[in-house]
């Protein structure tokens, strides 16, 4: 599904190589997770994927379902089925949330060449989506993600997924700044989501999301490349003894 | 007589001669007319050179223009507001075939060529005084003109509560249509006055009395002639008055306001969203005058520039010496689509009371690219995402209009001006 090869890339600004040689495949069906300490170039590459300003590809590839998708616009990646939930989902003051989710899931269907979806209809599949993740409807009423605490926020991601049912799902450290109850909630959300042609790519710098969102395969990034590649047991390993090890061994 | 004061006493003079003396007007209007003229001259046409026209050249807004034919040609179709005009002017006059004025108890609408012909108190207590006060601090040659020179114009008097006038103005062909429009709220009476379409000079004097509301709503949209307008207000106790324009685009637009709160408790809001690309170059000109204590007024201006166009934001407020807890807000934003757009901001502030709150904010910039990001990696087309972007900056002016209804017309508007972007 989502086929990273040799990905190399550096800030457009300053001269600084941040991804040196990434290789990653995630298959539908699974959910792959990204570990790695701070600077490791985490952030990088889900912006990168996301079509984010600001970045140069400097070498390599990245196709979604066979498709190369680092040379198209942010808005065709979506239209594609990339989905990326933000470490910091972004304040829009005097844009309506619902206005914003039905634009975008409206772009996408057109896109696709499908019919646009009806208000009732859209206002009905909304309700039902935010339900379960125990999002009010007056919340949604307000601006893009304006006066939401973090906990709303995060669950505000998760709902916009839910709704788009995007094929490949990107979680950038969805886990920060939540407390256990809130990321239980987020983590159930997004297993709901878990199906056999939807793929997932979990970046976290803490095992605990890992304990509500089961991987499949762990794999620890550092210094812009994947050093390490393992099952579940690789997270509690860096629960337990840090990076440290880990980086030492491939060092 | 320096240089300067001869050129532009000579402006003055061409200013003058190239516009009919009015004719047949009741000796107190003959009078202000006379006034006017001999003001106009001691105080000269406005050159680039004068501080207040330092960012908006004044050449084009003054030239010597003869009066536009009166026409009976049928303008084009004017909806605004959701609605017809109550009132059309056409080359500056009255066109009576097209108006129909709203019959409503406590609202007396009338002509102003009418009006200046016949001995009408709140005519003469309005006409021209006004004005005159409002060039106390700063020279505004525009307005005196338009005393001395106005051919028409409603004169409306609100002594009841919520009457609503629509006003228009259309040019067929060239020339200069110049309108007075005079108006009086009495005590706990409302009005709102919405105009549209463009005249190349108009002046709204304004008078609230104790516990008035006036609302005043306007768009200006394309105009392809230089557009001078003014308001002058004055506002006595417990008044509110709340002004907004939304200018799209146009060749030059010079807005001034004046305000004057006179009264305590007084409360003056003006407001604009400016939209322009091309070569367009729209000014808003404000100067909020404290007279009285524990008044508030609010400046409100939003600019959305492309192409070479350049929006001009003057704001200053006034405190004078005993005008204690006023209450002094400015902020005045734009987004710069590209780079050859322009904004120019002079906010000030002359206080001489000291026990007030007073202050001002001015930004420019792109739109957010973070939030152009988040926008568009959820779908979002990136000229629709744009659009979404620009809706909300406009809106936080539009916000400031009370009626949810006329509110949603001028968000119409932006996004219109949005969809017919070059």
């Amino acid at each position: 599904m989502l086929k990273i090869e040799n990905l190399s890339v550096k800030l457009e600004e300053e001269d600084k190589q941040i991804l040196n040689g990434l290789t990653l495949e995630v298959p539908a069906g699974k959910v792959h997770a990204i570990m790695g300490p701070n600077g490791s170039g985490k952030s990088t590459l889900s912006y990168v994927l996301a079509g984010r300003d600001g970045y140069e590809v400097t070498d390599g590839t990245a196709t979604l379902n066979d498709e190369d998708i680092l040379d198209i616009d942010p808005e065709e990646r979506a239209a594609s089925g990339l989905f990326l939930a933000f470490q910091y989902p972004v304040e829009i003051p005097g844009v309506g949330n619902m206005t914003f989710l039905r634009t975008a899931l409206n772009a996408q269907r057109k896109a696709r060449g499908e019919d646009e979806i009806s208000a009732p209809e859209f206002l009905k599949l909304v309700r039902a989506k935010a339900k379960g993740l125990n999002i009010d409807m007056d919340m949604l009423k307000r601006p893009v993600n304006v006066g939401f605490s973090g906990g709303e926020k995060k669950r505000n991601e998760i709902l916009q997924m839910a709704v788009l049912e995007p094929s490949m799902c990107i979680l950038d450290e969805t886990d920060s700044g939540l407390d256990v109850d809130a990321m239980k909630l987020v983590a159930d959300g997004v297993n709901a989501l878990r199906s056999d042609d939807r793929g997932f790519l979990v970046i976290t710098h803490y095992q605990r999301l890992l304990d509500h969102i089961k991987p499949d395969v762990v794999h620890i990034l550092a210094n812009g490349r994947i050093v390490q590649t393992g099952g579940p047991e690789l997270a509690l390993q860096v629960e337990n003894d840090g990076y440290g090890d880990i980086l030492k061994d491939v060092a | 007589m320096s240089a300067l004061a001869d050129q532009k006493r000579l402006a003055a003079e061409a200013l003058l001669s190239a516009l009919p003396v009015p004719m047949e007007e009741a000796a107190w209007a003959h009078e202000v007319r006379a006034k006017a003229r001999a003001r106009l001259l001691d105080q000269g046409a406005p050159v680039r050179r004068d501080e207040y026209w330092k960012y908006t050249n004044p050449a084009k807004l003054s030239s010597p223009l003869a009066l536009a034919e009166p026409s009976d040609e049928q303008p084009a179709a004017a909806e605004a507001f959701g609605g017809q005009p109550h009132a059309r002017f056409v080359n500056g006059r009255l066109r009576q075939d097209l108006s129909a004025m709203p019959h409503v108890e406590g609202l007396a609408v009338s002509s102003f060529a009418e009006v200046v012909k016949q001995d009408i108190s709140i005519a003469r207590e309005v006409f021209g005084v006004l004005e005159h006060a409002g060039q106390e601090k700063v020279m505004r040659p525009l307005a005196i003109l338009n005393t001395a020179t106005a051919t028409d114009g409603l004169v409306i008097q609100a002594h009841g509560a919520a009457g609503q006038v629509h006003m228009r103005s259309d040019l067929i062909g060239d020339g200069a249509s110049v309108l007075r429009h005079l108006i009086r709220v009495e005590a706990g009476a409302e009005l709102t006055l919405l105009e549209s379409g463009s005249a190349s000079n108009t002046v709204i004097e304004v008078d609230v009395a104790e516990g008035g509301i006036f609302h005043h709503i306007r768009v200006q949209s394309g105009a392809r002639t230089p557009s001078a307008s003014h308001i002058f207000a004055r506002l006595h106790t417990e008044s509110q008055f709340k002004t907004f324009t939304l200018s799209a685009d146009g060749e030059i637009t010079r807005n001034e306001v004046v305000l004057d709160l006179v009264g305590e408790e007084a409360s003056g809001h003006i407001a604009g969203a400016v939209l322009a690309q091309d070569q367009s170059h729209v000014d808003n000109t404000v100067f909020v005058t404290h007279s009285a204590a524990h008044c508030e007024s609010r400046q409100v201006f939003k600019s959305v520039l492309a192409g070479r166009a350049k929006s001009v934001f003057q704001g200053k407020i006034f405190v004078r010496d005993g005008a204690q807890k006023t209450d002094g807000y400015q902020i005045s934003q734009s987004v710069l689509l590209n780079d050859g757009a322009e904004f120019l901001a002079k906010p000030e502030l002359e206080i001489y009371a000291d026990d007030v709150a007073c202050s001002h904010g001015s930004t420019t910039g792109a739109l957010d690219p973070t939030a152009m990001f988040y926008l568009r990696s959820r779908g979002v087309r990136k000229a629709d995402a744009e659009a979404m972007l620009i809706a909300a900056f406009a809106d936080e002016a539009i916000a400031e209009i009370a009626d949810e209804d006329l509110a949603d017309t001028m968000r119409a508007e932006v996004a219109r001006w949005m969809s017919n972007r070059s």
